[in-house]
């Protein structure tokens, strides 16, 4: 299952939705045949496909993938976004009858970058469920985004798909966007979506603080709690931990 | 133990504590009583470090180390102890988490070595026995869910485990139920009654003065100390009111 494919580029604009908060300076130094690269995951009918990865470096970068989820399969994907410059990852499902598609992802970091998670989920046949947990964590006047959308058929009857997103800003300036977009052709659906973007809970530093606890130590704890919803779906508790671990070294960074 | 001298705080520029003098030594347990507004969770953030809190004059004194000086996590790893009106909810973080996090930096702050899971498991059991709260209740996030009652009693498990020298306990009494406000009691007792230790307890009532009795009641009233005297005091002013017997 699987392999890499290219298509003929299509170099994005900003004109078009799904790329609509990426970072265009960082775009133009790829080559243009990178925009035309994606990896085909095709999860058989009844099984069942996880991948848990860290992706990020000090270039920009896109990790775009099309999974395709036969009858009552599953897959699973999760990640954690920490790019120095822009990263991008970018999901492309498919759901076949009853087949179940789980995403965990957090975008962290600061500097300047926008590191984002853009999925288009389509709901294709009936029955099908489907679940996004998304946390940015964000400082400097760096940009965390998640473009979540979902295409229910006209057929796709008893579809469930949930999408949630969560922002945490730790200083003025940083800044996330979370673009929500529902095309829903089926009458008998389930499909939930709710953002919120907020800052540190201070009075939870400040009793931290008084049991001893350290500021940086209290930080750390707190975006732990913030980000592990993520990961909640993730059952294999040892990969959870790895990239819970990921996400909270980037912290080290912040001020 | 503790000597505070003259202390002067305002919240937000408005003046609250305006030359407030007290002193605790080991061994000794007092009680603050005042009217609503007088200054009394004032005092007890204050002695805490709670950020928005400024100090404006005055010295406070903790085992002869300027606490003032001291960040909120330096004064609990020194020994001091606030006991919160209204705990914090912490969501996703258990209590366990939280409390062996928090010993162990304390620990780490004193230069001993951090304690292992299993012995935290034991002692954090031990603890919550002496409140009468389920372990599993540790088990759940910070304060989450809990009632009234329990955050309450959460907050004297977490005084047990931490085991401080100096406790300041704001209210802990208010919203405790007869049954629960003696088991508090008694724990107060059992963790903080100890010849190297020392309580201020801040409350309305005389209630909790029925099973945790002080060596020294004091009255404050418009950010000062207006009367000092024995346990009787709190009896006068519980039949009285504040306002006759601070006049």
């Amino acid at each position: 299952m699987g392999g890499v494919s290219v298509t003929d580029a299509v170099l994005p604009t900003w004109r078009d939705e799904e790329w609509r908060y990426a970072d265009f300076t960082a775009l133009e130094t790829l080559a243009p045949e990178s925009f035309g690269e994606w990896r085909d995951v095709e999860v058989a009918p009844g099984a069942t496909w996880r991948e848990c990865t860290v992706v990020g470096g000090s270039q920009p970068g896109l990790h775009r993938m099309r999974i395709t989820i036969g009858e009552g399969g599953r897959a699973e994907l999760f990640a954690v976004n920490a790019g120095a410059d822009y990263t991008r990852v970018e999901c492309v499902v498919r759901l076949a009858k009853g087949a179940h598609f789980e995403f965990g992802g957090v975008t962290i970091g600061g500097g300047e970058a926008t590191r984002e998670f853009v999925t288009r989920l389509e709901h294709a046949e009936p029955e099908a469920t489907s679940n996004q947990v998304v946390r940015a964590v964000h400082w400097g006047t760096a940009t965390g985004n998640f473009l979540g959308r979902i295409d229910v058929a006209r057929d796709a009857q008893k579809t469930d798909a949930a999408q949630d997103f969560k922002g945490l800003l730790l200083e003025r300036g940083a800044s996330t966007n979370a673009k929500p977009e529902l095309e829903i052709y089926a009458d008998d659906v389930k499909c939930a979506h709710g953002a919120a973007i907020g800052q540190m809970d201070e009075m939870a530093g400040y009793y931290m603080a008084a049991r001893g606890i350290p500021p940086e130590a209290a930080r750390k704890l707190l975006v732990r709690a913030f980000i592990a919803d993520a990961f909640a779906g993730l059952e294999d508790e040892g990969e959870q931990e790895r990239l819970l671990e990921a996400a909270l070294e980037v912290l080290g960074d912040a001020v | 133990m503790l000597q505070i001298d003259n202390l002067r705080a305002s919240v937000g520029g408005t003046p609250i504590l305006n030359g407030l003098s007290l002193s605790v030594n080991a061994g000794e347990i007092h009680a603050i009583m005042g009217p609503n507004g007088a200054g009394k969770s004032t005092l007890a953030y204050v002695l805490g470090g709670r950020p928005g809190y400024e100090v404006t004059g005055g010295s406070v004194s903790f085992g002869g180390q300027d606490l003032l000086a001291m960040e909120p996590h330096e004064r609990a790893a020194a020994g001091m102890f606030l006991g919160f009106q209204y705990p914090v909810e912490i969501p996703g973080v258990s209590n366990v988490q939280f409390l062996r996090e928090a010993l162990n930096a304390q620990r780490k702050a004193r230069g001993q070595e951090p304690l292992s899971g299993g012995d935290f498991l034991k002692l954090a059991r031990e603890k919550a026995g002496l409140l009468r709260l389920d372990m599993d209740m540790l088990k759940r996030n910070v304060n989450v869910g809990f009632s009234g009652g329990e955050k309450k009693r959460a907050e004297m498990v977490q005084m047990g485990i931490l085991d401080p020298q100096f406790a300041v306990l704001d209210e802990t009494d208010s919203g405790l139920d007869i049954d629960a406000l003696k088991i508090v009691g008694e724990g107060i007792n059992a963790i903080m009654r100890k010849p190297d230790k020392a309580v201020l307890l801040i409350t309305h009532y005389q209630r909790l003065l029925d099973y945790v009795k002080p060596d020294k009641v004091h009255v404050l009233a418009a950010g000062r100390i207006v009367k000092t005297g024995g346990p009787e005091l709190a009896h006068q002013l519980e039949s009285e009111g504040y306002e006759a017997v601070a006049a």
